[in-house]
């Protein structure tokens, strides 16, 4: 994977009601969902939307990031500024929507890092350029990696169709 | 080695003597459950099938459910259009579990399915919805999904990468003090286990308490482990199961009842005593924050909030209006009810508890999501704080980050209704 820094630092419990409130839940297509990506959080929806957020950076939350309701938006608003959710851990309807829709998370459960520090993901660990540590990722189990190979679970998916017979 | 419950369920569905921890099953799906996100289900569905040659079919049009209840009546265009969009495929699908803006039918998803006669002990049950695990009270192994894990459920009729969860046992015994409620249980055990608590496994409840409580109660405690991490609650079935299934959901044909093995391994058991609890009150801005009541009595509150999938049920009326009837809703705060399905408000309606409410001066809401997620209805000011009887109080939850939301039973906001602060049923009538 890729370097880059962290633009947001959170904490535990991040619930979908803080990353996509119920309130634009009618807007549904991952083209119009990015614009309401953390929007009661106003300084960094406004950097979000002026673009001012390189593709590649990464946010880091403590744990069970992604608690709370199931909507996908909260999964695919993220996914459109090509950000990198790194996490203590994630809660399980997030985790899968995740994997569905090809954003991008890393499960971290010793990572430390600030806002700013410039991180790099690769093999098998968080490298914390800033503060010279590193932190052991926790990898996905197979099947579920085998959905991201794929990339995302419509292709996935469609795969598994075209081995059934026609209905 | 014994199996949990939802182990011996997840075998039984995917036609094997037996499954062990952390094997990765794609067991058929005997019910999928959706509701206005069903806009996005079609979208991902229809891409699925993109460049196949084939026609967008969905597996068993018997074997899906869609209701209408986030934002009923349609509270904008937007919503309108996503609506007429789900009813042509419902059309188009030959799909019949569907319930539309109705009086007659419609309600609050995790109502209607339980009140219709769809969820069946043994079922493997998916909903994009979070709170499906309140279908676990049925002996359904229930959980929710996003959209797109649906639109695949639609195409394949079968849920892909379902890891055996472990399961953590509790087991309740004694008798709930007067004013106490399962409300009360469900909220004490989310703040002993945390929100992530039980993240990727089941609670599976027993005891006493637990066989002595009515579906009703049963529906209130699976509705939230969700709010603790859980995939899944699960009531293993017993009479009451049945009496029920039978006497309020009309189900005729025979049922499948099983339970846990005797010695069936369990990652954790947490015991509790019913009797020494006492109300529960889950603060700001976490499920988890459970304080009880006494901490935190006093508390001024500007909107009090009755009904949701989790108290919206008749009983929950029937406590609300035994608390009010005769009396007044505090000129300090506004009291809003919404029944969770339209055969209750009828119920209620018959049975005069809403012409008490009324009376007292609580506003009675259509049945549906309503303020429970601050869409189009009941909304909060800046600065306001609301106490309810619906499951999550996420900063941003009501429809407003700058307020505060605070989770109890009925009867705690019903007898705070009276006083507007937070107060104890506990010693009142
Ligand atoms: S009442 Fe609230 S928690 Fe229940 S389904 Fe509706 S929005 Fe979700």
């Amino acid at each position: 994977m890729a370097t880059g820094k962290v633009v947001r630092k959170l904490g535990d419990d991040i619930s979908t009601d803080i990353i996509y409130p119920g309130r634009f839940m009618a807007t549904v297509l991952p083209t119009e969902t990015p614009q309401y990506a953390f929007v009661d959080d106003a300084g960094f929806n406004r950097k979000l939307k002026a673009k001012e957020i390189p593709p590649g950076s990464f946010i880091v939350a403590g744990g069970n990031f992604g608690c709370g309701s199931s909507r996908e938006q909260a999964a695919s608003c993220i996914k459109g500024y090509e950000i990198t959710v790194i996490a203590r851990n994630f809660a399980r309807i997030f985790l899968q929507n995740s994997i569905n829709v090809g954003l991008a998370m890393v499960i971290c459960p010793n990572i430390e890092a600030e806002e700013g520090d410039e991180l790099d993901v690769t093999g098998g660990k968080v490298v914390n350029r800033t503060s010279g540590k590193s932190f052991a990722i926790e990898s996905l189990p197979q099947a579920r990696q085998a959905i991201i190979d794929a990339g995302g679970l419509i292709p996935y998916a469609r795969r598994l169709l075209l081995e059934r017979p026609v209905r | 080695m014994g199996m949990t419950y939802v182990q011996k369920l997840l075998a039984r569905a995917c036609g094997k003597s037996a499954v062990a921890l952390g094997d990765v099953l794609e067991p058929p799906v005997h019910l999928a459950m959706s509701h206005e996100n069903g806009a996005l289900v079609i979208n991902q569905f229809n891409e699925i099938f993109q460049g196949t040659g084939r026609e967008p079919k969905v597996w068993d049009p018997s074997r899906i459910a869609i209701i209408f209840d986030h934002r009923v009546p349609a509270e904008s265009s937007k919503t309108a259009t996503n609506q007429k969009k789900i009813r042509e495929f419902i059309a188009k699908q030959g799909i019949t579990k569907f319930h539309d803006i109705r009086g007659d039918v419609g309600g609050i998803c995790h109502q209607i399915l339980p009140e219709n006669g769809y969820v069946r002990p043994g079922q493997v049950l998916v909903g994009t919805d979070s709170h499906t695990t309140t279908h676990g009270a049925l002996g359904a192994f229930a959980f929710g999904i996003g959209a797109t894990e649906m639109a695949s459920v639609w195409a394949l009729g079968n849920i892909l990468n379902v890891e055996v969860p472990g399961t953590i046992k509790v087991v309740v015994n004694g008798r709930f003090a007067r004013g106490v409620y399962p409300k009360d249980l469900i909220l004490y055990l989310i703040g002993k286990l945390t929100a992530e608590g039980a993240n990727y496994r089941v609670i599976e409840f027993h005891g006493e308490t637990i066989r002595s409580m009515p579906t009703s109660g049963r529906l209130v405690l699976c509705n939230m482990t969700v709010e603790a991490g859980a995939t899944g609650g699960v009531i293993p079935p017993d009479a009451e199961t049945e009496r029920y299934l039978r006497e309020e959901a009309g189900v005729k044909e025979p049922l499948d009842l099983f339970g846990p093995d005797a010695d069936a391994v369990y990652d954790q058991v947490v015991e509790v005593d019913a009797a020494t609890l006492a109300p529960q009150i889950a603060c700001p801005h976490t499920v988890d924050n459970v304080k009880p009541i006494g901490e935190v009595a006093g508390k001024k509150i500007q909107q009090i909030v009755v009904g949701s999938c989790t108290n919206g049920r008749l009983d929950d009326l029937e406590v609300a209006a035994a608390i009010l009837k005769g009396k007044r809703v505090a000129d300090s705060t506004r009291m809003l009810i919404f029944p969770a399905s339209w055969r209750i408000y009828a119920e209620a309606l018959r049975l005069g508890y809403l012409a008490d409410l009324i009376a007292a001066g609580a506003v009675v809401c259509n049945p549906g999501c309503g303020p429970c997620l601050g869409i189009h209805q009941g909304a909060l000011a800046d600065g306001e704080t609301a106490l309810a009887t619906t499951n999550r109080n996420f900063k941003g939850r009501m429809g407003n980050p700058n307020a505060e939301v605070y989770l109890c039973s009925t009867a705690v906001a019903a007898t705070s209704a009276l006083t507007g602060v937070i107060s104890d049923p506990r010693g009142v009538n």
